[in-house]
């Protein structure tokens, strides 16, 4: 593993640990309830603080279940990281494509089969395809 | 942060929307700019808005025994501006308000100010005020998500005492007690969300150096022309107000 992708592991790993921990360290023992959300904590402290308010509106929509709750967040979730993903993907194949086009370019008008581009091999190859077969 | 639907006197509803509003649609008019003159931001922009989409939908556990989530404004702000986080801030909570019953329409307002507005605006402060000081690059990123994410609880905390102040001790008990249920929850997820930024920014910075170069991202000190100008000078860089035409041409 290069430098590089050990500090961004161990970035995700500080991560995950912060997320875990207080999981582990039963931080939420002490209550009903652990780990509830903190909007909801926030709706009770609120009737504590005023007994009579009744919200003056309700949601238009409602997921009728946790689990069509959970579905729609996880929608939420992969919707972002796609784009994410498609983003950072599309970059490094762009990348790799100017490297392989700059190697070919240093090479004169030689076939690049032997250009030096690395992890570009597989951006590389698709132009060959005879070549692999 | 979501304060839920109804959650929020009418009175107090409106008048979030009402300060709200005009940061919004400054920030579409910023994010149309900056479109229309750099088409190529296009992309940088959307995956701004699904770093945003990603942190707020992990709801994460943390020392107080309940769960939050990150906002994954800081990164945005940082790339290009805070008006256009504005726009991609409100989009995250639409989505959550009209499927998730999370937050809401009337409250929409209020969300807006604390996760879309405050957040980035606190968030790009602190970076554009530690790169001042030629604070290196990623401590800057950190610290800038850090602050966007916890001063949107902060804010959210402020909303909710000012709405429903403790009948014995007002305001300041009220902030007490809301602050303790969201901000001292969010400490470590600020944490997590600082992490997470400052990973995507390294890998902004293997892939997108050019980009990034554009935006401005890599100069210290005081903001020179970068091509971001189109969109809007700030306090701190009155300058970039009126040398649109030089910013462009210099950015070419």
């Amino acid at each position: 593993m290069s430098r590089n992708a050990k500090i961004n592991a161990l970035l995700l790993f500080v991560v995950a640990a912060l997320a875990v921990l207080p999981l582990a360290f039963g931080m939420g023992d002490h209550k009903e309830e652990p780990f509830t959300g903190a909007d909801s904590e926030a709706e009770t402290a609120i009737t504590e603080i005023e007994p009579d308010y009744e919200p003056w509106f309700s949601p238009l929509y409602e997921p009728p279940s946790g689990e069509i709750e959970s579905a729609l967040f996880a929608l939420q979730a992969a919707l972002g990281a796609g784009v994410l993903a498609y983003y950072f993907g599309l970059r490094r194949g762009r990348r790799q494509g100017e490297l392989r086009a700059l190697a070919q370019r240093e090479d004169g008008q030689a076939p690049a089969a032997e250009a030096p581009v690395g992890a570009g091999g597989s951006a590389a190859g698709e132009n060959r395809p005879t070549e692999r077969a | 942060m979501h304060i839920a639907e109804g959650f929020l006197p009418p009175a107090h509803a409106v008048a979030w929307g009402v300060a709200s509003a005009p940061f919004v649609v400054h920030g579409v008019r910023s994010l149309t700019r900056e479109v229309r003159a750099h088409p190529e931001s296009t992309l940088l922009i959307g995956a701004s808005g699904a770093f945003t989409f990603v942190l707020s939908a992990l709801k994460l556990p943390s020392v107080t025994g309940s769960c939050s989530h990150p906002t994954g404004t800081g990164l945005g702000a940082i790339l290009f501006r805070p008006p256009i986080m504005a726009v991609l801030g409100t989009i995250t909570l639409l989505f959550q308000a009209l499927l998730l019953a999370h937050g809401g329409l009337t409250t929409l307002g209020a969300n807006v100010f604390s996760m879309a507005i405050v957040g980035p605006w606190a968030g790009y402060a602190v970076y554009r005020l530690l790169r001042r000081f030629d604070v290196p690059l990623m401590v800057a990123v950190f610290f800038a998500a850090f602050v966007a994410d916890l001063s949107t609880y902060c804010v959210t905390s402020v909303q909710l005492a000012l709405a429903f102040p403790d009948p014995s001790s007002g305001f300041l008990g009220a902030l007490g007690k809301f602050g303790s249920i969201f901000a001292v929850t969010q400490v470590p997820l600020a944490v997590s969300e600082g992490l997470l930024t400052v990973l995507v920014m390294r890998l902004l910075v293997q892939s997108s150096k050019g980009e990034l170069t554009r935006l401005g991202v890599f100069l210290a000190g005081r903001r020179s022309p970068s091509g971001r100008s189109a969109t809007n000078g700030t306090p701190e860089t009155p300058k970039t107000n009126d040398t649109n035409d030089t910013n462009e041409t210099v950015a070419r």
